[in-house]
């Protein structure tokens, strides 16, 4: 079986992602683990990297203008679309990078030069490889850093032969988290019985059906509302979407969390058995898809 | 007065801090004239507070970004367009060009520089954007289509509608990239909403760099406030950062947010903090009453 992939994304922010992907990280074995939410990380809160190699990540370039060289023009402040260019200055946060003032300026006052807007790490765990990184604040391109930790991740899973990249995504359905699902493996959608987290999954789910990425969802403190439980349950029968254990609400998972400890690693209480069995159906729902698939 | 509520991290009770205010607000101006509120969901990817403030539509318009549209006719291959664009949204082979249209940031430069002049720009839908009202008060959100990778578009005309009343409520993304940045340009104020655990202490803490770099006033509100530690009133009180509401873990709270409630309405206590909460806003601000 090759190299296979598994992403943790979830629609609606705050829903449980990172504490599941922390558990899974502590029974995973030959598994390289990534945090793509790059905007907001926390992983590395639980598994507690030592870092081994840091790099610099440019996600593009931001238009400045040589002051010695303009003319005041305003040709570029005319034709800049993202209303970034003032008074003869480019405000960097507002700037794309698209290059247009560059090209356009007749004096070539215009330099692009290169913007580092955050870090990626490589990093060992306790638990196995950790490829994880930092978008600098207001920084742009989040999805070219979401795709530069997951080649990482690759590189590194291919040295060590691991079989797993287990993914820790980014919540919402826009660049980040394209570019976190595109070609893995499964996508595993954990959601919460309300009406947000409901709406949200429906969102989350066409997106990877719009990808092509097969789906298991997981009801996470499904008890706090048991009827939204079962109407997110009815809706994913409908939409013929898989459905794994549901994880009840547990006081233990803030108390493990505190301790900065994955809740399987703390606690043998409710929760922490819920999510070994998803942990299982997640591993049997991959070897089933590649036994059909040789078949 | 614009007023926008973020969270850095997701799922921290966001949508039920600002619906909740906005409607608060309304019920307080509701006998004065010209005192509209409006909220503006600036969450396009998931978008929900209309969920709990069930606005009634009243209008809806297409999200439309420019992208270029290329006549075979006139274009002789010569990848000036593919050049300059940087994004790599064209790939110019012999005879032919291919465009992809999600890596395209509308600049307009392609369109500008052929020098055949065999590019013009058509457009994209990329979302919508509704409007509507809830009792008195105005209501606008966008929606990104499934499938699109940038929000800003969506976002930006959800904004055009910042000015319309009295008080503004924005309800922004979470995170601290390009979407948060677009929801909270040219606002007064924003209430960060974080509870009290490491990862929200983590991300608040993202959240406070970004707002002080845009040099925008801001306090806090911890949720679920006794499901935790003291870490993040720690945090607020050494960095001089004013917390003004704390909403403890409570089940009811939770049932009535699940079936898309309106606390305010249902629960005295409640009602009661957030009014309390208002008004440290407006003594904040300077606002008069």
């Amino acid at each position: 079986m090759g190299l296979k992939e598994i992403v943790v994304i979830s629609g609606k922010g705050g829903t449980g992602k990172t504490s599941i992907v922390g558990s899974f990280a502590y029974l995973a074995s030959e598994t390289v683990l990534t945090d793509c939410d790059v905007d907001a990380a926390d992983l590395h809160l639980l598994l507690k990297p030592k870092i081994k190699e840091e790099n610099v990540f440019y996600g593009g370039k931001k238009a400045f203008i040589h002051e010695t060289k303009c003319s005041e023009c305003g040709l570029c402040q005319e034709m800049c679309r993202f209303g970034a260019i003032e008074d003869f200055k480019v405000e960097t946060i507002f700037c794309e990078g698209c290059h247009f003032c560059y090209y356009l300026c007749p004096e070539e006052a215009v330099e692009m030069k290169d913007e580092a807007s955050g870090h990626w790490f490589i990093s060992e765990t306790g638990y196995g490889s950790l490829i994880h990184a930092r978008l600098g604040v207001a920084a742009e391109n989040s999805g070219k850093l979401v795709a530069t930790v997951r080649q990482k991740a690759r590189e590194v899973a291919w040295e060590k032969e691991a079989r797993y990249i287990l993914t820790d995504g980014p919540p919402g359905i826009g660049c980040p988290v394209i570019a976190s699902i595109t070609g893995a493996d499964l996508a595993l959608v954990i959601t919460e019985p309300s009406v947000s987290g409901f709406h949200d999954l429906e969102r989350v789910v066409n997106v990877t059906k719009h990808f092509n990425i097969p789906s298991l969802v997981c009801i996470n403190k499904y008890d706090l509302h048991p009827g939204k439980s079962r109407e997110i349950e009815e809706y994913c029968a409908r939409e013929n979407i898989q459905i794994g254990s549901r994880i009840s609400f547990d006081s233990q998972v803030i108390e493990s969390l505190l301790e900065g400890k994955p809740l399987v690693e703390f606690s043998e209480g409710t929760a922490a058995q819920e999510i070994k069995s998803l942990w299982q159906e997640i591993l049997d729902t991959i070897n089933k898809r590649e036994a059909g698939k040789s078949d | 007065m614009k007023i926008a509520v973020a969270s850095g991290k997701g799922g921290t009770g966001k949508t039920t801090v600002s619906t909740n205010l906005a409607k608060l607000i309304e019920k307080e101006y509701e006998k004065k004239e010209d005192h509209r509120v409006w909220f503006l969901d600036c969450d396009v990817e998931e978008p929900n507070a209309h969920l709990f403030l069930k606005p009634s539509f009243t209008a809806s318009k297409p999200v439309l970004v420019k992208v270029p549209q290329i006549d075979l006719e006139k274009c002789d291959y010569c990848a000036r367009c593919s050049e300059v664009c940087a994004f790599n949204a064209l790939a110019v082979l012999k005879e032919k060009i291919i465009f992809f249209e999600h890596m395209c940031h509308s600049c307009g430069s392609c369109t500008y520089f052929c020098p055949q002049e065999a590019i013009k720009e058509v457009s994209r839908e990329v979302g919508v954007v509704q409007e509507g009202f809830c009792d008195d008060m105005g209501f606008t959100h966008g929606i990104l289509n499934v499938g699109e990778a940038i929000s800003p578009p969506v976002i930006d005309e959800v904004k055009s509608y910042q000015d319309w009343a009295r008080v503004t409520i924005i309800d922004v993304p979470p995170g601290t990239s390009c979407p948060v940045i677009a929801a909270l340009k040219d606002i007064d104020f924003c209430l960060l909403v974080t509870e009290p655990t490491p990862f929200g202490l983590n991300d608040m803490g993202l959240l406070v760099d970004l707002l002080r770099s845009l040099n925008i006033p801001f306090a806090v509100v911890i949720n679920r406030s006794d499901l935790g530690n003291e870490k993040v009133e720690m945090f607020c009180r050494e960095e001089k950062i004013p917390v003004f509401l704390k909403i403890p873990f409570d089940k009811e709270i939770a049932r009535i947010s699940a079936e898309g409630g309106s606390l305010v309405e249902e629960v005295p206590w409640v009602r009661d903090s957030f009014s309390d909460l208002w008004s440290k806003i407006k003594e904040m601000l300077g606002l008069w009453v």
